[in-house]
């Protein structure tokens, strides 16, 4: 009995106490070793005259971000598009989750939706872009479309595996109970699931941003995204510019991606199995 | 404690009836042939045979999870619970919730689960465990759980499938134990499955032996030893008579 009341209290405090420098310091040794190859390829690979190809790390910040005229142009362009991706994210989330729970509650709906939703992962979407661009305008519900349409997949395919992973003597524990499947849904299927649908957000975070992105650079039309923003900066040659841009807005999919694995942890504790 | 003759007064809630049973899968695998057995309202009955020979499909032909193909099972209307191999916890659910489940699922009011809860918990020896996770709990304490789960529906018919093969011997008789003070304190119908032939004899009034699949009755045992039954019952010589006479018939049955 000490055992077990010991244990859960010992044994977080010492992985915490590695787990930080451990998790820090390989990423900052590839960040340095990254910049360093980085003002290699500025200074020493290219030719003056071609310098603006790669242009060193240092310009990029005082350019793109310590001027503070480029640097609002790229926050509102960040905040246009962190605007697509949370409604597009949300919209997957909703549509996924209702289509993997109809997929699993009957074979027929698995059978004759699945296929497309893998359709959806090998479609070239960028091919459909410019189509969204002719139905539905070059405005904000287009855009959400094509975030929706990226960032779906993973979370029909995270929920319905996790729906399909319930251990099948739970199913007859619930079905001796003679429990509708409503109340099943709510007092098996989602919880059980629950650490896979996370996985599902998760990667779908990420997605919803590049999504929103794409969507924009597309368009060249509308409110100015920061992807409009880069397409900008690509024909005008601005490279500085062009980085920065690209430095945020994957910045912005990292926060996403952080935000939904924060959440998994917190909920992981009690909902993940293979910590059971 | 004795069992006196009030306790074994039930109405028919508590039988269970197999009348030439038979059941083939849909792939072909017939696992039962001409299955008659009954048990009356308050025995205890062990079923042993050889693995494959159709005792979980049995058991589940009984509980409603399966029908038969053949032959018919008339079960009493009465409350059933049936303990798994696997004690089938919710994972994510503490022990208090997890022993609440399947009155939660059948409506039953939260003041009324929770005394059930503790009355059920008391009886498994495992008060004080309320707030634990199944992950915080040993092998034979989450089976512990899943019989004082099955307890809080206060069931006519306890159907138990093989639920100790996994633990170890000691575990094992402990749990044998708490097994039989349960029946004693709140008798029901039960229909235990095993490997185990001693643990068949100690837990039963009476002990029947299946054949080798497709599997059929080849005989049976009666037990009539009183209950509750202390554990050193084992080295009793009735009770070792009665397991070589167990052990004789399943050899017979699988030859
Ligand atoms: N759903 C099923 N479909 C086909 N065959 C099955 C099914 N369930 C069990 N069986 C087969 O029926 C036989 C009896 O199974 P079971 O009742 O589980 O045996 P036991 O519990 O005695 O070991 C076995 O051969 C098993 O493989
Ligand atoms: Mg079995």
């Amino acid at each position: 009995m000490t055992l077990t009341a010991t244990q859960p209290m010992s044994l977080p405090k010492r992985r915490s106490g590695r787990g930080w420098a451990a998790a820090v310091l390989p990423p900052l040794l590839v960040l340095a070793g990254f910049l360093g190859l980085w003002y290699l390829m500025s200074y020493e690979l290219l030719a003056p005259d071609r310098r603006f190809l790669v242009p060193p790390p240092h310009r990029v910040v005082s350019v793109g971000f310590l001027d503070w005229e480029n640097l609002q142009a790229l926050l509102v362009g960040l905040v246009v598009t962190m605007r697509v991706a949370g409604v597009g994210l949300l919209a997957a989330i909703v549509i996924g989750l209702a289509v993997a729970i109809a997929m699993s509650q009957a074979a027929w709906v698995e059978r004759s939706l699945y296929p497309y939703a893998v359709t959806l992962q090998t479609i070239p979407i960028l091919a459909l872009v410019p189509l969204f661009g002719f139905w539905f305008g070059f405005g904000f519900f287009s855009r959400v479309v094509v975030c929706t349409m990226i960032s779906l997949f993973p979370i029909i395919a995270n929920t319905l595996f996790g729906l399909k992973s319930i251990d099948p003597a739970l199913r007859e524990l619930f079905a001796l109970q003679k429990v509708g499947r409503w109340k099943r849904l709510r007092k098996l299927d989602l919880p059980f699931a629950l650490t896979a649908v996370l996985a599902g957000f998760r990667i779908s975070a990420g997605l919803s941003v590049i999504g929103a992105i794409v969507g924009d650079f597309f368009f060249r039309q509308g409110t100015t995204g920061i992807g409009i923003l880069m397409s900008l900066y690509i024909s005008r040659l601005q490279s500085e510019l062009l980085y920065a841009s690209i430095i945020l807005s994957s910045l912005l999919g990292i926060v996403a991606f952080w935000l939904f694995s924060g959440l998994s942890f917190v909920v992981g504790k009690r909902f993940d199995r293979s910590q059971a | 404690m004795t069992m006196t003759a009030s306790q074994l007064v039930f109405d028919d809630a508590g039988s269970v009836d197999f009348h030439d049973l038979g059941k083939v899968f849909a792939n072909g695998t017939q696992a039962l042939r001409n299955v008659d057995l009954s048990v009356g309202s308050g025995e205890f009955v062990s079923i042993v045979g050889p693995s494959g020979c159709g005792k979980s499909t049995l058991l589940r032909i009984a509980s409603g999870l399966d029908t038969p193909t053949t032959g018919h099972a008339t079960v009493g209307d009465g409350a059933i619970g049936f303990v798994f191999q696997e004690a089938t916890l919710l994972h994510w659910r503490t022990v208090a919730r997890n022993v609440e489940l399947l009155m939660e699922l059948q409506g039953v009011p939260k003041r009324e689960r929770a005394e059930r809860r503790e009355e059920a918990l008391q009886l498994v020896g495992l008060d004080g465990f309320q707030k634990h996770l199944p992950k915080q709990l040993s092998g034979g304490m989450k089976m512990r759980v899943s019989i004082a789960r099955a307890l809080t529906l206060n069931p006519d018919i306890f159907l138990f499938d093989e639920p100790f093969g996994a633990l170890d011997e000691l575990t094992r008789e402990r749990l044998n134990v708490e097994v039989t003070n349960v029946f004693a304190a709140r008798p029901f119908t039960g229909m235990f499955i095993t490997h185990n032939i001693f643990e068949a004899v100690f837990l039963s009034t009476r002990v029947v032996v299946m054949s080798g699949r497709p599997g059929t009755v080849v005989g049976e045992v009666q037990v009539p030893l009183p209950f509750p039954r202390p554990l050193d019952l084992r080295f009793d010589r009735a009770f070792t008579r009665l397991v070589s006479e167990v052990s004789g018939l399943l050899r017979e049955g699988s030859s």
